[in-house]
């Protein structure tokens, strides 16, 4: 058998990746010794990239999306749901996905050992829910709103308001882990993480917005956010500007 | 065809336990007693050299035959295997330290023709990580398929070298270097 060595016709710096942010961002001193410096090889993308993990009903429990209810009494801080669609790049809206969340609590603390900032922790709290899209593509979690949090990334680091999310997409080129935020948050100028995403439009896709339909009479503030999924073929390197 | 702007990725961050690694997706792919049972362990370090505690490692496999368990795979000549999902899950402890158990997956085509050597996709999260890092873990008992193997081949000797496991302990070891002398080769996806 002959083997083609025609080499790949391109490689990717690890600074040009479209909306997502470099992997080499200096500002997040987390980077410095984690980022890969190299550029990414591109490779076809074959059966490998374009299957991935399905998960269905018998992974998750109703209960898992309401974070609200998982201990024996309620958590303290401002009751919220955080609802929306998780959709293809192709406008398709994508059913049966598994969404994980993880987040702080109200206090801006997280149920794990190596939190040490000195808030309170919620023993009605572990900040942690999953569930899967409906027909529409439509999520939706009860949870506390988050509380910001100080990090020693840089004197008087603190990152914003922010839920954990993780999505499969239809494809391991779809596969995202990302953060979404709350709007109008204060934090957002001073924030490395945030800022490693260079396009503002890209940046503020990450937001969340306040919605009074989502918002229940007496009860619990609404907060709409819709995630768009999609690989390399599907993604230009620079963002069209419309502007 | 409209196309949506994606939603760009941000960091796992170092709390990504809480959410990621409870009870749902493990890293046994397959039953640790299945004759065919491989173990991988490896180390994910960064640019000191130092582990990485608190990451997190995916794999996403066909099965023994080849096969993917999804819908874009419409091979129906070959037979799904029985409650493979073909996917683990493995968090990184203090050293860095992560593994799996699996089976070595069938080979699988190549888009141009052919197939591809046998291989695993690994997907790296950690804090630090603004976006996840992926490459993919090769069988070093599989050197012909290797050396015909279209991204392999199309690789330096060094690249190569960082993707194919090794025999170890009657498993595999597959270190993953983030950075650094000998970093792991990454690709796109």
């Amino acid at each position: 058998m002959s083997v083609d060595v025609r080499p790949f016709p391109e490689l990717v710096d690890a600074e040009r990746t479209g909306p997502d942010p470099p992997y080499d961002h200096h500002d997040y001193v987390g980077t410095r010794l984690r980022a890969p410096k190299e550029p990414l090889v591109v490779i076809p993308s074959t059966l490998t990239e374009l299957t991935g993990p399905a998960f269905g009903w018998s992974d998750v429990d109703a209960r898992d999306a309401d974070l609200t209810h998982q201990h024996t009494g309620e958590p303290l801080g401002e009751r919220i749901v955080v609802s929306g669609r998780v959709l293809g790049s192709d406008g398709k809206p994508l059913r049966g996905q598994l969404i994980e969340i993880w987040q702080a609590n109200a206090a801006g603390r997280y149920a794990h050992e190596v939190d040490d900032h000195d808030a309170p922790l919620d023993p009605n709290f572990t900040g942690a829910g999953r569930c899967l899209t409906d027909d529409e593509g439509c999520y939706r979690f009860v949870t506390v709103k988050p509380g910001a949090y100080p990090w020693k990334n840089h004197p008087n680091a603190w990152r914003p308001n922010h839920i954990h999310f993780s999505v499969f997409g239809r494809a391991v080129t779809e596969r995202l882990v990302t953060q979404m935020y709350f709007p109008g948050d204060p934090l957002f100028p001073y924030d490395p993480i945030f800022n490693s995403i260079r396009d503002e439009k890209a940046r503020a896709r990450l937001v969340s917005t306040f919605d009074i339909e989502l918002t229940e009479p007496e009860w619990a503030l609404g907060f709409r956010w819709d995630i768009v999924v999609g690989g390399k073929d599907a993604t230009p390197l620079e963002e069209p500007h419309d502007d | 065809m409209t196309e949506l702007p994606i939603t760009p990725a941000q960091t796992a961050g170092p709390y990504l336990r809480i959410g990621l690694l409870r009870n749902l997706i493990g890293s046994d792919v397959v039953d640790p007693a299945d004759p065919r049972a491989v173990v991988i362990r490896g180390r994910l370090t960064d640019g000191a050299g130092d582990g990485v505690p608190d990451g997190m490692v995916e794999i996403w496999q066909a099965d023994g035959a080849g096969r993917y368990r999804h819908p874009a795979d419409d091979r129906e000549e070959i037979a799904f295997e029985d409650g493979f999902r073909g996917f683990g899950r493995s968090g990184t402890e203090d050293d860095g330290r992560f593994s799996f158990v699996t089976v070595k997956p069938g080979g699988v085509p190549w888009p141009e023709g052919g197939l591809q050597a046998p291989h695993l996709v690994v997907s790296v999260f950690a804090r630090g990580l603004l976006k996840h890092a992926v490459t993919r873990l090769y069988f070093p008992d599989e050197a012909e398929a290797n050396a015909a193997d279209p991204v392999l081949s199309r690789l330096t000797p060094e690249q190569r070298e960082t993707l194919v496991a090794v025999p170890e302990d009657g498993g595999l070891r597959f270190d993953i270097r983030l950075q650094g002398p000998a970093h792991t080769t990454f690709f796109a996806v």
